[in-house]
């Protein structure tokens, strides 16, 4: 019999080796192949078709003997969680073995590449333009255009730059799609190559993801000659947050502190070692080889809404009853990627917080759950889509605490760059446990200098909750608008949404305590 | 020449001709060290002919590099939103008792998993949908 168990990181951090182990001990054969993506059912062991999960080293038996009918899912791709997405770059998950260039060419793989090649530079800027892809990392920058003026900058050496360093809590598809599918990502970035007249290309892999770099690397020196004379290396990280900036990845490409750049210029025109750089997420760079494929481009522009075109792997994490990946065209609700896709929080409690796109975003009531997965509707909703993860707290969430966490998160990873966010994360720290100090009912005493008699003009009453309150949101406003990249310039949004939505849970504590002192 | 000399000799010689070469060798030294210490990054710059400022520069900046080696094992335990969410920080201090002084229980932000957590790595062993009891078994067998 042939049981076919995911190799995921998530899977074998589940167990998934010992299960494999287990079915070839018992003189099956085991491929160990990518992950379909539903995380609560992992490690799922997969016989004709047939889903089992999640599986423990106890059920090997009842799994060979038929008799497993507590953890039988039926057929995997008839479940609804797979069946109600639209796959186009996780189109392989779960079907085939990551590092087989047999499944990958089996299933359409290197056919974009083979076109790209015949139609040249111009035709596949024009393609990529039509798609309507928009980068993938969070800022959603057109990929058409930004492959254009790399192409039609002067340099005799360009680089095509994939930013892997996903640091982002709550998101997993670059992982995934690096574990499960790496030579879509070579592929893409072959293509890319292709389009803009570079010859070489870094992926800069966070160390964090030991797994992705050790199938990388190998597919990397298997396909070197499928992809030549477009040459690829992996560089790794050294778990710097900010290296997920792009001028900071550069920077740290190049050996050096991994400091965020002003802008301009921009990495288009000088990039890393000065040189004309595309650099685009894992997901952009993935969503590529599909958009080559013949009629892809047009196919690609006529899913999603306005002007966010295609399908966005979505990254369903935190108190979730079904976590994982959910790929579907632009336009779902938050309201069913929750409640309907990924059936409400694992603990049963109500939903209070959704954070959307990772640690800069915001945090989402669920009043707000009608808004429609858009990178407009997004912006105009003070929030954004970032990476597309999506991480669910139920009522027991002390939003203050992680609204603490947010900037206390922007104080450790600052590259220290700009004053807004290297000072204004601390100060936000410092600012957040004054309005949440019971002790003082939320606000400070004057101060020694503000008591000296040659301070005229200073207050002599300290502060009030309510004007600390004012100072966090000013000092937000700061760093919104004062900082170099999105680390400072986003981490008002948790903090603003949190403050706005769960005031709360900010004063409650000083309020309660002054109650109870009366 | 100390054996150490030598040794970063050898990995500044594999790897200088890369296109910065820097990180790539600080991550050989330290994986061969255990850290990257004052006399280590003299060595390194002298090798690449950077000033010593440059280097402790880069290494001062990643929280990868260490000046010291820690001769503790090391268990990381993600404590990012993703997370907390699913209860991390109800359970970290049962880690930190089964650690005690021996074993060295280090906050990261993010393994990926989050939506399986709490998660924790350990070398390059991943765990994923901890409780208290597992996370204290895992500390307690590092």
């Amino acid at each position: 019999m042939i049981i076919r168990i995911s190799d995921d990181a998530l899977a074998r951090a589940l167990g998934a080796d010992e299960l494999a182990a287990a079915f070839a001990g018992k003189g099956h054969e085991v491929q160990r192949t990518s992950s379909w993506g539903m995380h609560w059912l992992e490690p799922l062991v997969e016989i004709d078709g047939q889903g089992f999960g999640p599986a423990t080293l106890e059920d090997v038996d009842d799994i060979l003997d038929g008799a497993a009918s507590e953890i039988a899912i039926g057929a995997i791709e008839q479940h609804p969680f797979i069946a109600k997405q639209q796959r186009l770059t996780f189109s392989r998950a779960g079907k085939t073995r990551p590092l087989s260039l047999e499944d990958y060419e089996a299933t359409g793989g290197w056919s974009g590449l083979k076109r790209a090649r015949q139609m040249g530079s111009e035709q596949i800027l024009a393609e990529v333009t039509q798609s309507g892809l928009r980068g993938r990392g969070g800022a959603g920058f057109p990929a058409g255009i930004k492959w254009q003026t790399v192409a039609r900058a002067e340099g005799a050496q360009k680089y095509i730059v994939c930013n892997a360093d996903e640091g982002d809590s709550g998101t997993f598809a670059d992982r995934m799609l690096m574990e499960g599918d790496p030579y879509l990502l070579i592929e893409g970035m072959a293509i890319a190559g292709e389009a803009v007249g570079a010859d070489k290309g870094y992926i800069y892999i966070r160390s964090e993801y030991p797994d992705a770099i050790a199938k990388l690397e190998k597919a990397i020196e298997l396909s070197a000659g499928l992809v030549a004379p477009f040459e690829l290396e992996v560089r790794v990280g050294a778990g710097a947050y900010v290296c997920g900036e792009e001028t900071s990845l550069l920077n740290s490409l190049e050996g050096k502190r991994g400091e965020v750049r002003a802008k301009p210029p921009l990495p288009a025109i000088e990039g890393l070692f000065g040189k004309p750089t595309v650099v685009n997420n894992v997901l952009t760079l993935a969503a590529v080889p599909h958009i080559l494929a013949e009629g892809g481009a047009s196919a690609y522009e006529q899913l999603g809404l306005a002007r966010s075109k295609g399908t966005m792997p979505i990254q369903l994490a935190g108190n979730i009853k079904h976590g994982g990946l959910f790929e579907t065209a632009f336009g779902v609700t938050l309201g069913e990627l929750v409640n309907d896709i990924g059936g409400g929080t694992e603990s049963g409690r109500p939903v209070k917080a959704v954070q959307v796109g990772g640690p800069l975003g915001a945090y989402i009531h669920p009043d707000d759950f009608g808004i429609r997965f858009d990178y407009e509707e997004y912006t105009a909703a003070d929030a954004l889509i970032g990476h597309g993860g999506i991480t669910v707290f139920d009522d027991t969430a002390d939003m203050g605490s992680m609204a603490r966490f947010a900037m206390e998160f922007c104080a450790a990873e600052s590259c220290g760059k700009c004053t807004p966010c290297r000072i204004g994360a601390v100060r936000g720290v410092e600012i957040i446990d004054r309005i949440r100090d019971a002790k003082t009912g939320g606000g400070r005493a004057p101060d020694h200098v503000e008591r000296l008699d040659v301070m005229h003009n200073a207050p002599r009453h300290g502060r009030s909750q309510e004007q600390e309150i004012g100072l966090l949101t000013d000092l937000c406003e700061t760093m919104k608008f004062g900082s170099l990249c999105a680390l400072g310039g986003f981490t008002p949004f948790p903090v603003m949404s949190a403050l706005k939505h769960w005031p709360e849970d900010f004063t409650g504590r000083a309020a309660a305590e002054a109650e109870a002192a009366e | 020449m100390s054996t150490k000399e030598h040794k970063i000799g050898e990995i500044v010689a594999e790897h200088h001709l890369r296109e910065g070469a820097l990180l790539p060798i600080l991550h050989a030294v330290q994986a061969e060290f255990g850290c990257v210490d004052a006399d280590s990054e003299a060595m390194i710059a002298k090798g690449l002919n950077l000033s010593r400022a440059d280097v402790h520069g880069v290494v001062s900046f990643y929280h990868d590099f260490h000046d010291t080696p820690e001769l503790r094992p090391v268990v990381q335990v993600c404590r990012a939103e993703a997370c907390k969410a699913r209860g991390v920080e109800a359970i970290i201090a049962q880690a930190t008792a089964a650690a005690g002084d021996r074993v060295k229980v280090q906050t990261v932000y993010c393994l990926g998993l989050c939506s399986s957590g709490p998660s924790a790595r350990v070398g390059d062993r991943l765990y994923a949908r901890l409780d208290g009891p597992k996370l204290a078994q895992i500390v307690e067998n590092a």
